[in-house]
């Protein structure tokens, strides 16, 4: 596969490590957040025949991690995006 | 018998003659010949036995389809099984032998199997190895694998060598016939960056086979004269001796290059074969059409073959391959296969047409609504039976038949993202579907426009139209006159009415009857027939027989071919070695090695190393008069316990972490807190996966206001970085942290022992008294006015440093210690005694962060701050990891000193039933003197 | 026992070594200090202008680019690495603390690496052996992280013929290994 890189340009996705869904950004705060919510944040995730927003990490490049949105059944990548920057607009931030 | 069936004519250099000799017999070719087209020449038609029957057998084809002519090519470590004679080029000294037979392939034993046909049909293994089950391992098993299987390996190591690149290209264009020199040519002329790959080593495709004309020229000539052009080109690369052998996603293509097949031995240093990952933009797909044939009764016979292959062999090759020839064809190409033999002075008995319409051919028997419905010959075709459309039948004398019953488009690669072909009711064939792999359209036969006109002008559309997409302009310059006839078909899958068997796929040995059989069973969906009946399977994967199965199921069900659907095409195309895939990377090049500073050093000393993941490090370092490597590890561990040992820990992960908010960083990642650790300090670290099990540990030390450096274990250098990277950029993006590995950078030496300081304190510039350098120091000195990096950490229970000078300095720095050392008897120890110490000491190493344990399980539940937000620090306090009865480590010995345990031994109470509820834990590292283990309370 | 500690090179000599292969040159460099720099947070216009003032030129994405005393190649956002000569530059952090003060994280990196320079009349054959760079089409002053045989390296293109690859320094045998592999297979 081709990872279209936002920095780099398009890169063989054999560069990359991936790490698995998206939605493993969205990390309660372990001071608020209980057992229960840490549970379901790390175990339960869907898996879609069809688009999906997964982590990728460029190791073999700029180490940047990317969420790129991917086919699962065609593999067509439709979106790549610094993993920074949507964190940042989740309100991620220290 | 020297090239007795070799004619006038053909692209071989008649000038040089190639010896060769096949299976012990010598035989003579020319340059231009393939292995089968000089056997052939030299009237030899027996070539192999098929897979179940072992049934005599000879080209069917003359190209990479083929499935009967397999042979062992080249001998001793180089022999290769199961190597297509039809694409095995000719060189001088090609030595090749016959394969599944013996003692010969003229007299085969397990040709009785033929015999016992009925017993070997569809589904055989399934059905006759079934019971008893004590019989599979010691009566089944060792009976099929010797039976199985086509050629035999030498369990020889291959001597050649194999490479591996990367080639980029706007338009990789697959095949070199007339659509893919067109297309070539058209984006050549462009300036594209063009590749133009074949797995041929004369590009031109059927035009080399054919005597057809492009404008004024032959078209071998015309195809020649556009090779000739493209090579002048430097935006073209061509790629003759080249299979794509896979579409992968976006564009990436995997091609082999035979560099030295075509050779006795690959020159010095040369690759066999190179396994090139072609990045392409567009990618056309002309890889032409592959004839069918129609199954008809002992149709396998030597001598019977496609009628395309046989035209083939006489205008490439310049053989007849028999000196009678018939034509079984049920549409206008068959004549063309009569008309050219004839030509070229070859005796055509007869053209058998299943089709009652259109003109007869002038001067040629030629049968309308006839079909051949047998054949004799026990180890090369004799004679054929006919029936005539009026019923009667007549056998005459034939000693090769040329069968065609239509061409299927080569829709292969347009397969592999699962598109399934569609059918096309005019061709009678499957053409390329919707949903191929986004960037590959196709051109030429393989689209399904089956003349040569049509090949030249989509060849150039699509062309045309790839390289509009790239923002390119191509030029339709007009193409030269060729034929462009009609296609004339009627369909005719497989001739009725016998009681013997049709061939459908010869190498599996699936006939007619298989297929019967597999519908009556209820295997009738085209996924089933092909795993019940071994239909298109093995080295050929069906490019010939599939469809014909398709049809005879479809006859069965009662619906047409495209309701009963076809299974599709996966990479590789053709067979790929295992060591084209390899590479390089076999032996000790399998993976690159790290070599630590002091290598040279321990290399000197005759060190024992042992692989670490990619480093070599040094196990143990054996004295004269040692003999057993307990004596050198017990010695280190005991010089080192005793007065000072020194070891070199560079492979130590060190990850150099700075920012502001490095120490609120570090309080994330690790379950314990380094925030407030003092400037010129180190501490120990415990680092926690999300799900609250041990993921690493190692020193960190506080370099500076906002400096610090981590040390991680070996095996987890690469994963505890991506780890860091991750939080720092994913989940708290705003930190300032900047990460960079320094593991490389500097040279990293424990000097363990009570003699550690009083060594040190020799080669130290500054002060390193107690006082000036406490426990768990950390800070920059020099050794000799070299700058370094000293930290007061220890691993193996004793006082003990680990001392640091940049990477060009370690082998003067072991060096010195040693020099140092002398005074103290001080000694270097390897791996071994390394973990001798440590589990004296009571640390976990790997054998205990194997994944599954919690830092309560290793003792070290205190370090756990619930104070601060930490990567697992939530998920460890869930209730099965937080149970007071769960798993310890301790240490244990051995009541008898002389009791040996193995790590990964359990414990049980004396008596006690070795089940899962008794379990008293196990051992899981093991010290030289004192065993350690995790057990539960 | 207050001599200075001996130097040797990746490969484990006094002196670098040049391997010559048909036309591909491959030299051994040992007389390059080397350091990362990564902006802190905030803090890029700072370090714009504490590079300029030092006439450290910051290239931008996979681009490298060279200035009198001091040369750079990116490697990741906010981050280079920088070249400087070894003799004049071994305590590389320390020239480089005081112009970036802290406004940068500035990381030793010298021995970090082994550094090849490659040189032949044209590099493509040899390049498209080694990594999956497009490198006849791109431009000189293209710098990336490249895999050569498993082994993770920086690739700096100066010109169509003369390249330069770091690579991890405990690896430099093996490294060498693989590029004297590639170069012969195209004699």
């Amino acid at each position: 596969m081709i990872i279209n890189h936002p920095i780099l340009g398009p890169r063989d996705s054999q560069e990359f490590v991936y790490l698995g869904d998206a939605s493993l950004m969205t990390r309660p705060d372990g001071m608020t957040a209980g057992i229960e919510e840490f549970h379901d944040w790390l175990y339960n995730r869907d898996n879609p025949a069809g688009l999906h927003r997964e982590l990728w990490y460029h190791e073999q490049g700029d180490r940047s991690w990317l969420v790129v949105t991917r086919n699962t059944v065609t593999h067509e990548i439709t979106s790549v995006e610094l993993a920074r920057d949507v964190a940042r607009k989740m309100g991620r931030s220290k | 018998m020297s090239q007795s069936n070799r004619i006038a004519g053909g692209q071989i250099d008649r000038s040089q003659t190639f010896r060769f000799t096949f299976d012990g017999v010598p035989y003579q070719g020319h340059p231009g010949d393939t292995l089968a087209s000089a056997l052939l020449a030299n009237g030899v038609r027996l070539m192999g036995r098929s897979f179940k029957y072992h049934r005599p057998r000879g080209p069917l084809s003359a190209g990479s389809e083929e499935p009967n002519a397999l042979v062992h090519l080249r001998s001793g470590a180089r022999q290769e099984p199961n190597t297509r004679a039809t694409v095995a080029e000719l060189f001088d000294g090609l030595t090749a032998t016959s394969q599944n037979a013996w003692p010969s392939v003229k007299f085969d034993a397990l040709a009785i199997n033929d015999r016992f046909n009925s017993f070997f049909t569809a589904g055989f293994y399934y059905k006759t190895f079934m019971w008893p089950a004590a019989f599979w391992e010691k009566v089944y098993e060792p009976i099929i694998r010797r039976a199985a299987g086509l050629g035999s390996l030498t369990r020889q190591e291959d001597p050649d060598e194999y490479d591996k690149g990367f080639l980029h290209c706007d338009l990789l264009v697959i095949g070199a016939g007339p659509a893919g020199l067109s297309a070539a040519l058209t984006a050549g002329r462009a300036g594209a960056r063009v590749i133009l790959a074949d797995e041929d080593f004369r590009m031109g495709g059927r035009l080399n086979m054919e005597t057809l004309t492009i404008g004024d020229a032959a078209g071998a000539d015309w195809a020649a004269g556009v090779v000739a052009e493209l090579a002048s080109l430097p935006n073209v690369r061509l790629m003759p001796r080249t299979t794509i052998i896979g579409a992968f996603d976006h564009g990436i293509y995997g091609a082999v290059e035979r560099v030295s097949d075509h050779l006795a031995t690959p020159a010095a240093g040369k690759p066999r074969q190179t396994l090139w990952r072609i990045y392409s933009s567009r990618a056309i797909l002309a890889a032409g059409a592959i004839e069918r044939p129609i199954a008809f009764e002992n149709n396998d016979r030597p001598g019977i073959m496609m009628a395309g292959s046989l035209r083939a062999y006489a205008n490439r090759w310049g053989v007849a391959v028999g000196d009678r020839v018939a034509i079984f064809t049920n549409n206008e190409d068959g004549l063309r296969t009569a008309t050219d033999l004839r030509a070229k002075g070859v005796d055509v008995i007869a053209v058998i047409d299943a089709r009652t319409d259109g003109t007869l051919l002038p001067g040629i028997r030629h049968l309308k609504g006839a079909e051949v419905i047998d054949s004799s010959g026990r180890l090369a075709l004799k004679t054929i039976t006919i029936r005539k459309a009026d019923g009667k039948t007549e056998t005459v004398r034939a000693t090769a038949l040329g069968v065609t019953g239509g061409w299927n488009p080569n829709v292969n690669m347009t397969s592999h993202h699962r598109a399934r072909p569609v059918w096309d009711e005019g061709l009678q064939s499957f053409i390329p579907g919707d949903g191929g792999p986004p960037g590959l359209i196709v051109a030429g036969a393989a689209a399904g426009h089956m003349s040569t006109h049509g090949a030249l002008a989509t060849g150039q559309a699509q062309a045309i139209a790839a390289l509009e997409l790239l923002g390119m302009k191509a030029k339709a310059d007009t193409l030269p006159k060729a034929e462009d006839a009609p296609i004339s078909i009627t369909p005719k899958w497989y001739v009725t009415g016998g009681k013997g068997r049709s061939w459908i796929d010869p190498q599996n040995d699936v006939t007619v009857k298989d297929v019967k059989l597999a519908h009556k069973e209820n295997f009738s969906s085209v996924e089933h027939l092909k795993r019940y009946t071994t239909l298109g399977m093995a080295t050929d994967q069906g490019k010939t027989g599939n469809v014909i199965g398709l049809a005879v199921m479809a006859g069965l069900t009662g619906q047409t071919i495209p309701e009963t659907g076809t299974t599709i095409y996966r990479p590789p195309y053709t067979p790929v070695a295992m060591g084209t895939l390899a590479g390089r990377s076999r032996g000790k090049d399998f993976k690159p090695f790290r070599l630590t500073p002091s290598h040279k050093w321990a290399e000197e000393q005759g060190a024992v190393f042992v692989e670490v993941g990619m480093w070599l490090r040094a196990q143990w370092f054996p004295r004269p008069g040692e003999t057993h490597w307990r004596q050198s590890v017990d010695r280190e561990v005991l010089a080192t316990r005793k007065s000072v040992g020194i070891c070199d820990v560079t492979t130590l992960g060190k990850i150099d972490i700075q920012g502001t908010d490095a120490g609120a960083f570090l309080d994330r990642v690790y379950a314990n807190t380094f925030s407030t650790l003092a400037v010129g300090k180190c501490r120990y670290g415990l680092m926690l996966r999300e799900d609250g099990m041990v993921f690493d540990d190692g020193t960190t030390a506080r370099m500076g206001e906002a400096e610090y450096v981590m040390t991680t274990t070996t095996a987890n250098a690469v994963t505890v970085f991506r780890h860091l990277e991750y939080c720092r950029q994913v989940l708290w993006p705003d930190m300032d942290v900047q990460l960079i590995s320094t593991t490389e950078a500097w040279a990293q030496f424990s000097v363990a022992g009570p003699n550690a300081r009083k060594l040190l304190e020799k080669i130290v510039d500054q002060d390193i008294s107690d006082d000036a350098f406490p426990y768990m120091g950390a800070g920059e000195i020099t050794i000799g006015g070299t700058r370094g990096r000293l930290f007061r950490i220890s691993f193996s229970g004793e006082l003990a440093y680990e001392i640091a000078v940049p990477t060009r300095y370690g082998d003067a720095l072991i060096r010195r210690l040693m020099e140092a050392g002398q005074e103290f008897d001080a000694i270097v120890y390897g791996t071994e005694a390394l973990g001798v110490m440590r589990v004296e000491k009571g640390h976990v190493a790997g054998n205990e962060l194997n994944g599954q344990s919690t830092a309560l399980n290793m003792g070290l539940g205190k370090m756990v701050s619930k104070k601060k937000d930490s990567i697992g620090m939530v998920l460890s306090q869930r209730e099965g990891m937080v149970d007071p009865n769960g798993y310890r480590i301790v240490g244990v010995k051995p009541v008898d000193p002389k009791g040996q345990l193995t790590a990964g031994s359990h414990f049980l109470e004396i008596g006690a039933e070795p089940v899962m509820a008794n379990d008293g834990g196990w051992l899981t590292s093991k010290s030289t003197r004192r065993i350690w283990a995790a057990i539960s309370p | 026992m207050a001599d200075t500690l001996h130097a040797l090179t990746a490969l484990g000599h006094a002196a670098p070594e040049t391997v010559e292969i048909g036309p591909y040159r491959i030299t051994e460099r040992f007389d390059v200090a080397l350091a990362s720099i990564a902006s802190r947070k905030g803090r890029d216009k700072d370090v714009e202008k504490a590079a300029k003032a030092e006439n450290l030129p910051l290239p931008g994405p996979a681009a490298a680019a060279e200035g009198a005393t001091w040369a750079s190649f990116w490697v990741a956002p906010q981050m280079w690495i920088v070249e400087a000569p070894f003799a004049s530059h071994e305590d590389i952090v320390s020239h480089l603390k005081p112009a970036f003060g802290d406004a940068a994280s500035i990381t030793e990196q010298t021995d970090a690496w082994v550094r090849f320079d490659l040189a032949a009349p044209d590099l493509v054959p040899l390049m498209e052996r080694l990594c999956n760079v497009d490198f006849s089409k791109a431009a000189a002053g293209f710098a990336s992280r490249v895999v050569v045989e498993h082994t993770s390296c920086y690739l700096i293109k100066r010109g169509q013929g003369e390249v330069t690859l770091y690579g991890p320094r405990s690896s430099a045998r093996s490294l060498l290994h693989a590029l004297e592999t590639a170069a012969t297979s195209l004699l």
